[in-house]
């Protein structure tokens, strides 16, 4: 359902991407591996319209995606988390999950300005839905804190949460470990198995922790200076011989 | 094209008052990310520490110029110390609307102390007229723009060859890093402020013939500098200077040029249209290249 | 401290917090009708300018405080919003529609002025704003033939359905009007239009991953904006009798800034408060003139010292101004004797920059 074929992109003269191809199913969970430098989060920002890509196609869901404007992404149908979370630090967890509800509207600026009846009901179903989420993430404590009071475990939560409230079909994680402690992470690698079973959102993620990936993930890309080394199930990722000079140098 | 000549050389003696303010600008704003909308107005004290320690305590031309130059840098440090110190981490937003308010502050008690009258020196130079070939130019023009080259050079050769000058530079790039670094953070941006408002007296020192002095004269003169500075690019000090040329000399063309013509000012605009075009078209500057911020 | 027991998704929606607070407003609103019949024509007038500065305020801080745009040039909008009306009601056009011609005006000025801003943050959009303020400014001095040119331009007096209005009745139009501008910003802002205003304010990039389209977004802050700013300056037409180009210059527009940034960014009480601060501190200065000895009391630039030196306090001691200094106060007295000064603290680095060179 999902589909990168030859995608490049190039900074001055460093190739960050370099003729990278892959595909994910639906409802897999596919993750991308590398040491620091590999490209992994540049992908996703090319998926995610932050970078223009170079060369090569980006298609979803039978659209070619690779030319619409960042903002439209989310209408599409996919979400996405930060690597050093980008969060609305001076709003609640509330009003950041409300924020997000913003692609599902169905009023206008008129009717807003004059809080119509069918503007009243949609706030009404919009924190309804927000609720839902804050439920199935345990966030109820923080419902009404400001982002900036947050510790950082919590915040990925919330960077989550917000993504799922935009009801994405595909869902790109970026090192959705980085910075937490082993605890955290199981209790995250469950989430995100719910996330992906239970919702049945597919999920795209670039990770580091071999564990985490192992754990969860169906099928691995591994990437190394750009390049895609190795492509497969974890096991066979793991072992093969251009993954582990890539981790431990030649 | 005698007249051509005049007009030029009017021109960027003007283009380099802006220039040198527009340099305090960029300084400080490469030190500390701040931007200073009362850098005019220390311009504008910078002339009045002048005129008084010539008029009113009969001073020599020189010393007197040197002890003003001084004198700003210490009211740079202090201001510094009681106001931008404090505003280090917050918002730009919040840092522009302080010197906003400091430059309220400074025009008023400028006002008090010196009146609103337009006051002048008599400088060495005063009077004289230059002859070149058929062409005749006022001296104080000329000296304008000597002792801007002299002091750009100044300026290039201490953020090149100093250690100083190159924790400055550091420090603008990334103050985080640069205080890991070992760079005295703190002490780097207390200078910048004191080199800003030191070259702020420059050119109120070497604007006093052009113009005279009054409370209020920083106040355009610092909005024209600050378009000098967008045009030369924020961060670029070479730009800032040529920058000012650009504004002095479109100012002063389109004054003579077009304003006879019309029957109205046009030169008044001119100068916020060139702002207004300039950063539609090239928001970054002519000589700087900013990027987005990386996620 | 009072606690609000939450029983209905339909509490989290409404603009009160319970009956009680309701009545609070009740009560205010009662006030300020009753005002003109204890006090003097003064401050009936001052109060009609509190009113409309309180408009213009709330467009300004829509921009600044919500969508996180700088603004130094809302003067233009002010002047072009009272030139439009004064000039539509002297070709004999109805109030009714002269108002709104003036709000769609300035609204159309103000998408003109948000297409540079949506290339630009910060600094760079305050100089735009600036340099496009001082080119209207130019264009009402020079363009003499429609506007009266610095000769000033007189304002005709408000009238509605034929009946002129005193004074006093012009005092409840204005106060309708800002409650209802009140009541629209406020519907407007607890609306996903207004979450996307905040979402821009913080984050850009989070705001894009989250299908807010940044253009719109911004084009609209502008043109709601400039179109209240614009409705302030026709309804200001009135009270200034004669406009001249320099009736609104850069230092109305620091004026308004600062009485967004005293009265509390992102709050709007913050604007009502700025309002009542920047309407009244000259007669407060005025009154301190005869206090004062005869060396202070005489001096001519005790009015922007003033000025500036309040402005620079408030940013370094209280930048959340003086809504911000009431919810601390609130929170005192709610929690006394519990409260922790820290509750406010906030963190401070060194700058790290997303500049690169």
């Amino acid at each position: 359902m999902f589909e990168v074929s030859e995608l490049s992109k190039h900074f001055g003269g460093v190739a960050a991407v370099d003729n990278v191809s892959f595909s994910v199913d639906k409802g897999e969970i596919f993750s991308i591996m590398g040491p620091n430098g590999a490209g992994k989060t540049t992908v996703l920002n090319l998926i995610s319209r932050f970078y223009d890509v170079d060369v090569g196609t980006i298609r979803f869901a039978g659209q070619d995606i690779t030319r619409v404007s960042p903002h439209e992404i989310a209408s599409i149908g996919i979400a996405r988390t930060f690597q050093n979370i980008e969060l609305f630090e001076r709003e609640t967890v509330l009003q950041n999950l409300l924020i997000a509800h913003y692609i599902h509207r169905q009023t206008n600026v008129l009717s807003d300005f004059l809080f119509l009846p069918h503007v009243r009901r949609q706030e009404v179903k919009f924190r309804k839905e927000a609720e839902d989420i804050i439920d199935l993430l345990h966030l109820q404590r923080y419902r009404e804190q400001r982002i900036h009071a947050l510790p950082f475990g919590v915040r990925k939560l919330v960077e989550l949460a917000r993504a799922l409230c935009l009801k994405p079909k595909l869902l790109l994680l970026d090192e959705p470990s980085s910075g937490l402690n082993p605890e955290e992470t199981e209790d995250l690698s469950f989430w995100i198995e719910d996330i992906n079973k239970d919702l049945g959102i597919t999920i795209l993620m670039v990770e580091h922790d071999m564990n985490l990936i192992g754990h969860l993930s169906n099928r691995v890309l591994a990437l190394s200076s750009g390049r895609s080394i190795a492509l497969g199930t974890p096991i066979e990722v793991k072992d093969h011989p251009d993954v582990i000079r890539a981790y431990l140098g030649t | 094209m005698e007249t051509f000549f005049q007009l030029l050389i009017s021109g960027i003696a003007q283009g380099c008052v802006y220039g040198l303010v527009a340099l305090g600008f960029v300084l400080i704003y490469k030190a500390t990310e701040m931007v200073n909308f009362a850098q005019g107005d220390m311009m504008m004290l910078g002339a009045f520490f002048t005129i008084t320690l010539i008029n009113d305590l009969n001073w020599e031309y020189f010393p007197a110029i040197i002890a003003a130059i001084l004198a700003m840098g210490v009211v740079g440090l202090f201001l510094e110390r009681v106001l931008f110190r404090r505003m280090i981490g917050e918002s730009p937003f919040a840092v522009l609307m302080v010197t906003i308010g400091l430059g309220y502050v400074l025009r008023s008690v400028a006002g008090m102390i010196w009146g609103h009258n337009p006051l002048s020196i008599e400088t060495p130079y005063t009077d004289i007229r230059l002859h070149f070939g058929t062409v005749v130019l006022p001296a104080a023009d000329v000296v304008v723009v000597a002792a801007t080259v002299v002091l750009c050079a100044l300026t290039y050769l201490f953020f090149r060859y100093t250690r100083f000058g190159v924790a400055m530079q550091a420090t603008s790039q990334n103050q985080l890093a640069a205080y890991y670094a070992g760079i005295p953070v703190k002490r780097v941006v207390a200078a910048s402020w004191a080199l800003a408002a030191a070259i702020a007296a420059i050119a109120g020192i070497l604007l006093i013939p052009l113009k005279s002095a009054y409370p209020e004269v920083g106040l355009v003169l610092g909005i024209k500098a600050f378009a000098a500075a967008i045009v030369g690019g924020f961060g670029s000090l070479p730009g800032a200077m040529i920058g000012g040329l650009v504004i002095g000399l479109v100012e002063i063309f389109t004054k003579y040029g077009i304003d006879g013509r019309v029957g109205f000012s046009v030169s008044d605009t001119s100068v916020y249209v060139l702002i207004l075009v300039m950063l539609i078209v090239r928001p970054s500057g002519i000589f700087t290249s900013t990027q987005r911020k990386k996620v | 401290m009072r606690f609000v027991l939450k029983t209905d998704y339909h509490h989290d929606v409404d603009i009160f917090r319970d009956r009680v607070q309701l009545g609070w407003y009740a009560a205010l609103i009662i006030f300020v009708l009753s005002l003109p019949i204890f006090w003097g024509t003064y401050l009936e007038s001052q109060l009609t300018l509190v009113f409309l500065w309180s408009i213009a305020g709330a467009g300004l801080m829509i921009l600044v405080g919500y969508t996180g745009l700088i603004s130094l040039g809302h003067a233009a909008f002010l002047s072009v919003g009272a030139y439009t009306h004064a000039i539509f009601l002297d070709l004999g056009v109805p109030p009714f529609t002269s108002i709104p011609l003036a709000m769609l005006l300035c609204s159309a000025l103000g998408v003109i002025v948000s297409i540079a801003a949506l290339r630009m943050t910060g600094i760079y959009l305050a100089i735009a704003t600036l340099a496009f303020a001082m080119i209207v400014e130019k264009i009402l001095k020079n363009w003499s033939s429609v506007t009266g040119g610095n000769t000033g331009f007189k304002v005709a007096s408000p009238e509605l359905f034929g009946w002129e209005l005193n004074s006093t009745l012009y005092y409840y139009v204005c106060l309708l009007v800002l409650m209802v501008v009140m009541l629209c910003v406020t519907n407007l802002l607890r609306a996903p239009t207004g979450r996307t205003f905040l979402a821009v304010r913080d984050s850009e990039i989070s705001a894009q991953a989250t299908g807010i389209n940044l253009i719109k977004t911004k084009t609209l802050a502008f043109a709601v904006s400039a179109a209240l700013t614009g409705l302030a300056g026709a309804l200001l037409a009135h009270q200034m009798h004669y406009l001249f180009p320099d009736s609104f210059n850069l230092f109305t527009s620091i004026k308004l800034l600062m009485l967004v940034i005293i009265g509390g960014l992102g709050s709007m009480w913050g604007v009502i408060f700025g309002a009542i601060f920047m309407t009244l501190l000259p007669d407060l200065i005025a009154t301190l003139r005869e206090w004062l000895p005869d060396f202070i009391g005489n001096l001519p630039g005790l009015e922007p010292f003033t000025f500036g030196l309040i402005l620079i306090l408030f940013l370094i001691f209280e930048p959340q101004g003086i809504s911000g200094r009431w919810q601390k106060i609130r929170l005192f007295i709610g929690q006394f004797p519990l409260y922790r000064k820290r509750t406010f603290r906030r963190q401070k680095s060194f700058l790290r920059t997303e500049r690169v060179h």
